[in-house]
């Protein structure tokens, strides 16, 4: 059981937790995007092995934040509301 | 062997206490305190199993839970139990494992017999002609060990437990005591466990004095001083996993026969005191019962008052068996030590004979040792054989937590590596041997500026020369003895290649048994590191992985059974349709009543379905979702959440709509209702409340800002009860519910509010049945006297009450989707006739791009439509297929999704998701169920006042 | 030439004390230049090799291992071989792996010990027994051997399953694939390892690609712990890691990397005799021909490169297992590892050319590659032979996350995995 910390609501259980996507995954709006740049943005992914930055949702109080983590060795390195103030472990 | 028990002393035992219980039919006399392998002993049973592939006799090698040999099932408790650390008690049956008719007359011992015929990995190199299954079934019935019982059911449920503490220590010996000692004095939360019934460690049995005391005194003092200090301490608790973010799992055993308890620990800091394994000998049949660890034959002396034979060889590399060497002349015994050193041996205890520089090359007898050869060739007549090949760290733990061992040559054993954060190895788990290295380790590691407990206990040095099998050796030569995994097995994985590590468990299966190779990996990794050239460190070992010693999956389980696997969402107003008979089913997590009264659900579902279209009907449809979206852009948030614009609906009215995912397929449909400017209620589908309310909230927090939308999920605040059909608007005005119900001022798609008994009321003329319909929304807790004053107005209307099946016929005569029964995963919008929003609309939309791709726009989708069959035929099967001769093959043209009989029509319907099946109303399809062939009619979806005339009727 | 593995050849090498057996595979020093290198020396990797040297006549073929063979997802799933899936790409792509398994040990010479005992999935309501005949139609018309179980059948095939009226998941009836079964993992690596490298193949372990060797938007060579190596034609099988491949070929991919967790009990007497399947739990079970119980359930939640086993998971799964069979409460947990999977929107493999012309992909297989390594290894074989697709492999190229033609099988059926 991981504890990832939540910037509203502190340190909880993984189990609160529901994996949002990788972060800075901008969506392209409109009829008009490239198939590929769709595509792109629907499907493909960095997915990186180590520092990830991704977007997780604390399904608790509802709220998307970002996360810094290894991917491998599961540390935490920090949280940060969605344009909010950074939270560290 | 001659092993008994004598008549004085044993630490662990209460004569007082005497107790009997059955191994393999026998009567074993025991007391209290025994465990169930001591027991065994001091009534001499020498074979107490049979080895995995041989059957080879097996008799008891350890005293905890390295145990390769001792394993028994026990009635009620489950098989392969290690006899090792299970109590005895009063009354207990127990039986060998893997043997017919008992351990001690085994009908399968002839296989070891054609050993030689059958090596290590020998049935991948045959049983491939004709055919692995002709031999399969008897190979299976050879293996395995203990068996279960099909009857057995769990008297009660395990117990789990969540603990945080500053310091979690595990292994009670002398550094895990002086530890958790040095915590608790600090103040700090301290939970001290250890695997054994009783602490203490190796103090229970190795001499020693400390701070001028007993070691007995000394376990006492200080674990009271833990205790004392209102710290817990938890005996016959193993702690056999770290997890992520060093979250430590144990296994509670009790004595009382209550099933195992979880624990799952959250510790600041983790201290290892969880000491060093004893490791075999390789020689020759140095798998005989008789043969066992030096160190467990003075457990079964000191604590069990159990000698294990009376002509004794004790054979050594290391210091530690002159102890046991000793106590063992001193209880009568005979006793020969053969150490394989020249140098650095300590004095020879009084009236033992010490070969140095020797060692046994092989051991002889029938069912259990009755000599040994030298490899000088001196033969030895013995009862009893004790060994001790050095010691091994038990280091299971630490590497779980992902860190790497380094190889100590002077210590001939893998020690810790790098160091984990939060984590800290002590005492004999970090390579200490004497007993004043052990404290002051377990200062070093408790990082306490206290000083470390003087010891005057034996000093042992250390030296240890080692004792790896060596290739070529004579004889057979037992690595893993569970197993049976022999030194020729691992040169025959090394000579066919398999000389990683990983490989060589693999092929040979050595430390894969219920031990998990605890004795036998290291032995099994020297001798391959021997024979390819390479040192133990370059060698390596195979990743440790939890848990530490089996645990019962029951612990695993714990409450989690029945209906608390998943519970399920239960109704308000439950416990009244009982009352009027309902008969529940479980829909999208919720227990909502299928049909109402009787034994003969068809009957029942259809004169419900019948009787709705004839006057009205009641329906509870409070499990819809009811989520609020509200704020300055709510108008702006649901044009992009909905597929359909909705920024154009009118406060008051409700509109139906789609919700996409990105990828352009039907997330859920429903009705959005208009409250005011700001205010919308998305309803959504039951089963989908929690994902659409995640979803709103994605978007909202993503796209939108805090400031412009706020979302509320009110579903389970809100009850929904539903009046439908031609006299509900009648029955509704035989109630007071404040509002005007004429059709001008509530038309079809509107919204009202009124009150009903002082509360807010929600009446929303939205239809689901196609007949005019009034759906009712008020607080929860109040929905019952709503619900009573229906069906008491309804009496004069002959209103029936509606099960979810009979909605289900009513919405499939109009053509009304249900998400995931009609639609499935690649269903878009137009394939379901709505095709506007996406030619039309120009603002973007959640999946609006996704509905232009190639397969979006290919010509062959599946659409929904009806299908009718030839009269007189019963109803299509759901999950029937279209199907069509492709050339030589038979494909599928899309399938049946929902099929029924229709009262109002007297006939079946049914809809699918068809090829093309929107251009295709009038053609004939065939039908294929479980291999029969059927034709069908494609209609329009709905075949039930297409006009929608009834929305006002 | 290898020497052939009989019961005759362990006899007389039994009378001889097993010491004239050669290496199984030979570990030669890698050459500068092959006509082919595949990345990964687990069962597809290793399948591709045999088949490239096999079908294709090429055998200057190098197959490049990080760790040690078989030590990926081939050595740590739950060795379940079936072919029920929903759509007819899956069935022939399946459909193939599974013909080939039924006459595998023969063709290797080595017995990989499928053992077809069937397997049931399922049906715990009405609504899964309507999808479940669904998807039993769409087998039988694809030509997959499927039938349509009742509870009573259910009873028949796994008397000890939980069939009390209270359950929490109660039995309605399920799918049964009779050829459905397990196989023994580590063997069909190795005899696919044993059979390549008797055709001329270049086995090379502990040698991890670092870099790829890029000329004119061309993959030329890799560059590995072992030195450079340059070949036209490169295969990547690296699943759990095919995104880390991608990241230094400059792309990327439609996969997430998870971990999926098994466990086994302790071994007993045989008491399940087929797979069982519980799409309420998630759990799916068989017993090994040693006697434990392989125990599988869904993916962790938490995208993750670390394999190891973690608690929450592993709670659910147990609780699970013994919802369904509440006997092996009598049971201990031996052993519990975790694999690392590539996760791919649609659950389908992706087979074809990469974005980096000259490397072609093999990945994706999310929890079900071990059942398809005969297939991926066909597929990419001829991928790297020809250089073209072949009609099964086709609709499960990259470009299908443009066209949105994807292949879920969830989407169309009721099996999760």
């Amino acid at each position: 059981m991981q504890i990832f910390t939540c910037p509203f609501c502190g340190p909880r259980d993984e189990s609160e937790f529901h994996f949002g996507g990788e972060a800075g995954n901008t969506r392209p709006d409109g009829a008009g995007v490239p198939a590929e740049r769709w595509a792109q943005y629907l499907y493909m992914r960095a997915n990186p092995k180590g520092a990830t930055r991704e977007v997780w949702v604390h399904l608790t109080c509802g709220e998307f934040f970002v996360m810094e983590r290894d991917s491998v060795g599961h540390k935490v390195a920090a949280s940060q509301a969605l344009g909010g103030a950074e939270k560290s472990e | 062997m001659s092993a008994e028990r004598l008549s004085t002393g044993g630490s662990a035992i209460d004569r007082a206490r005497p107790l009997s219980f059955s191994f393999d039919g026998r009567k074993v006399d025991a007391f209290a305190g025994d465990t169930i392998a001591a027991a065994l002993l001091a009534n001499d049973v020498a074979i107490v199993g049979r080895s995995f592939k041989y059957h080879r006799p097996r008799g008891v090698w350890g005293s905890g839970v390295e145990e390769p040999n001792a394993l028994v099932d026990i009635a009620g408790r489950g098989p392969n139990t290690r006899a090792t650390t299970e109590a005895a008690r009063q009354g207990l049956v127990a039986v060998s494992v893997n043997a017919s008719p008992d351990a001690a007359r085994d009908r399968s011992a002839f296989l070891d017999r054609f050993a030689r015929f059958i090596p290590a990995a020998f049935y991948y190199k045959t049983f491939m002609w004709p055919d692995w299954h002709r031999f399969e079934p008897r190979i299976r019935a050879m293996a395995g060990l203990g068996k279960v019982d099909p009857t057995w059911t769990a008297p009660e449920a395990a117990d789990q437990i969540n603990h945080h503490c500053d310091v979690l220590v595990v292994g009670a010996g002398p550094a895990g005591l002086a530890a958790a000692r040095l915590a608790a004095h600090e103040g700090k939360s301290v939970l001290l466990v250890d695997e054994q019934m009783v602490p203490g460690g190796s103090l229970r049995h190795r001499d020693g004095e400390i701070d001028g005391k007993s070691t007995a005194q000394w376990i006492t003092e200080s674990l009271s001083a833990v205790t004392g200090a209102g710290q817990l301490f938890l005996p016959a608790t193993t702690a056999f996993g770290i997890y992520d973010h060093n979250l430590v799992a144990l296994n509670q055993r009790h004595q009382d026969g209550r099933p195992d308890t979880l624990w799952r620990v959250r510790p600041r800091r983790i201290i290892l005191a969880t000491g060093a394994l004893e490791r075999p000998l390789p020689f020759a049949d140095n798998d005989l019962p008789g043969i066992m660890a030096a160190d467990a034959a003075l457990v079964y002396l000191r604590c069990y008052a159990v000698r294990v034979g009376r002509r004794i060889v004790i054979a050594t590399n290391n210091d530690s068996a002159y102890e046991v060497a000793e106590a063992l002349i001193e209880a009568g015994a005979a006793v020969t030590l053969i150490d394989m050193r020249q140098d650095g041996l300590p004095s020879a205890p009084k009236g033992v004979t010490v070969l140095r520089g020797r060692m046994i090359a092989s051991a002889q007898g029938k069912s259990s040792v009755e000599s040994v050869t030298l490899d000088d060739g001196t033969r030895l007549t013995v009862d009893s054989v004790l060994v001790s090949g050095g010691w091994t760290p038990t280091l299971h733990l630490f590497c779980q937590a992902r860190s790497k061992l380094a190889w100590s040559e002077k210590r001939a054993a893998f020690l810790p590596g790098d160091p984990v954060e939060g984590i800290a190895v002590a005492g004999a788990a970090n390579g200490a041997v004497s007993l004043s290295e052990v404290f002051t380790d377990a200062v070093r590691a408790t990082q306490s500026p206290s000083p470390a407990p003087a010891s005057t206990g034996r000093e042992a040095s250390g030296g240890v020369v080692p004792a790896w099998p060596i290739a070529g050796a004579k004889g057979r030569i037992w690595i893993d003895y569970q197993s049976d995994v022999t030194a020729k097995d691992v040169e025959l994985a090394a000579r066919e290649n398999f000389v990683s590590v990983e490989h060589l468990k693999r092929y040979t299966t050595l430390g894969m048994a219920t031990d998990q190779g605890k004795t036998s990996n290291l032995l099994g990794l020297a001798l391959l590191a021997g024979i390819s050239g390479r040192s133990i460190a370059e060698t390596g070992t195979t990743t440790y992985r939890p848990p530490f010693t089996p645990v019962p999956l029951t612990s695993f389980a714990g409450p989690r059974s029945g209906e608390l696997m998943a519970p399920v969402r239960r109704l308000p107003l439950e416990n009244t349709h009982r009352a009027q008979g309902a008969v529940f089913q479980e829909y999208g997590g919720w227990l909502r009543p299928a049909f109402y009264g009787g034994t003969d659900a068809e009957a029942a579902i259809q004169d419900e379905a019948r009787r709705a279209r004839q006057s009205a009907a009641l329906f509870d449809g409070s499990t819809l979702g009811k989520i609020e979206v509200i704020g300055p852009q709510a108008a702006a948030f649901v044009d992009f959440i909905y597929y359909n614009t909705m920024s154009t609906l009118k406060p008051g009215r409700c509109r139906y709509g789609f919700m996409l995912s990105e990828n352009g397929v039907v997330f859920d449909d429903g009705i959005l209702v208009r409250l005011d400017e700001h205010r919308f209620i998305v309803s959504c589908s039951t089963s989908h409340v929690g994902a659409v309310h995640v979803r709103l909230e994605e978007w909202r927090q993503d796209r939108f800002g805090r400031d412009a939308v706020y979302i509320h999920n009110a579903t389970s605040e809100m009850a929904t009860l539903t009046v439908s059909g031609p006299a509900s608007k009648q029955l509704l005005a035989t109630l007071d519910l404040g509002l005007s119900l004429a059709d001008a001022d509530l038309p079809h798609m509107a919204i009202g509010e009124g009150r009903f008994a002082g509360d807010l009321l929600r009446v929303a003329r939205v239809s689901f049945t196609g007949d005019r319909s009034y759906e009712l929304s008020i607080r929860a807790d109040r929905a019952e006297i709503l619900w009573r004053s229906l069906q008491e107005a309804g009496k004069a209307f002959d209103a029936v009450t509606l099960g979810l099946e009979a909605l289900m016929i009513l919405r499939a005569e109009k053509g009304y989707i249900v998400i995931s029964k009609d639609t499935d995963g690649t269903t878009m919008p137009q394939d379901l006739g709505v095709d506007g929003p996406r030619t039309k609309r120009q603002t973007d939309y959640v999946g609006r791009r996704s509905l232009f791709t190639e397969v979006a726009q290919a010509p062959n989708r599946l659409q929904l439509v009806g299908l009718a069959v030839p009269d007189g035929e019963p109803p299509l099967a759901p999950g029937a297929h279209g199907i069509l001769q492709d050339g030589l093959k038979l494909r599928s043209q899309g399938f049946v999704t929902s099929s029924y009989l229709s009262p109002v029509l007297g006939r079946p319907i049914a809809l699918a998701l068809i090829e093309r099946g929107a251009a295709r109303h009038g053609e004939t399809i065939d039908m294929q169920h479980l291999g029969q062939k059927r034709h069908a009619t494609i209609t329009a979806p709905c075949v039930f006042d297409p006009s929608g005339a009834r929305f006002n009727a | 030439m290898t020497r052939r593995y009989s019961a005759f050849s362990l006899f007389k090498e039994g009378l001889a004390g097993q010491t004239g057996w050669e290496p199984a595979w030979r570990s030669p020093s890698p050459k500068k230049s092959y006509d082919a290198i595949i990345i990964g020396g687990g069962g597809h990797g290793l399948a591709t090799a045999y088949y490239l040297a096999k079908t294709h006549g090429v055998t200057n073929v190098a197959v490049l291992e990080k760790g040690w063979i078989g030590g990926g997802n081939t050595g740590r799933n739950t060795t379940v071989v079936r072919s029920n899936y929903y759509y007819p790409e899956s069935v022939a792509l399946y459909g193939l792996a599974h013909r080939l398994y039924e006459g595998l040990g023969q063709d290797l010479n080595y017995n990989v010990m499928l053992s077809q005992r069937g397997m049931i999935s399922l049906c715990h309501s009405a609504i899964e027994m309507e999808i479940a005949a669904r998807t039993v139609n769409a087998m039988q018309i694809s030509g997959i051997d499927a039938e349509l179980y009742s509870v009573d059948d259910v009873r028949r095939v796994a008397p000890i399953y939980n069939f009390s009226a209270d359950a929490r998941y109660p039995v309605f009836g399920g799918v049964w694939q009779g050829r459905a079964g397990t196989a023994r993992h580590d063997a069909v690596a190795w005899g696919y390892a044993r059979a390549a490298s008797g055709l001329g193949v270049d086995i090379i372990q502990n040698c991890e690609v670092t870099d790829f060797i890029i000329a004119d938007g061309r993959c030329r060579g890799v560059v590995t712990t072992r030195g450079e190596m340059r070949a036209d034609r490169i295969g990547m099988a690296v699943a759990g890691h095919s995104s880390v491949l991608a990241a230094k070929a400059g792309f990327h991919l439609p996969i997430n990397s998870y971990a999926l967790q098994a466990c086994v009990s302790e071994p007993v007497k045989p008491i399940l005799d087929t797979v069982v399947l519980s799409p309420g739990t998630g759990v799916y079970v068989s017993q090994s021909d040693k006697g434990e119980m392989v125990i599988g359930g869904a993916l962790d939640r938490i995208p993750s490169y670390g394999q190891r086993g973690n608690l929450p998971t592993l709670e659910g799964v147990i609780s699970g297992l013994l919802e369904m069979f509440p006997a092996f409460g009598q049971l201990k947990l031996m052993r519990q590892w975790a694999g690392i999977v590539d996760v791919v929107p649609d659950s389908s493999p992706i087979i074809g050319e990469s974005p980096l012309p000259g490397l072609f992909l093999n990945c994706g297989w999310g929890t079900g590659g071990f059942k398809a390594i005969p297939a991926g290894g066909t597929l990419l074989a001829h991928l790297l032979a020809t250089g073209k697709h072949n009609d099964i492999s086709r609709p499960f190229d990259l470009d299908r996350f443009v066209t949105g033609r994807l292949i879920d099988e969830a989407a169309g059926s009721g099996i999760a995995h």
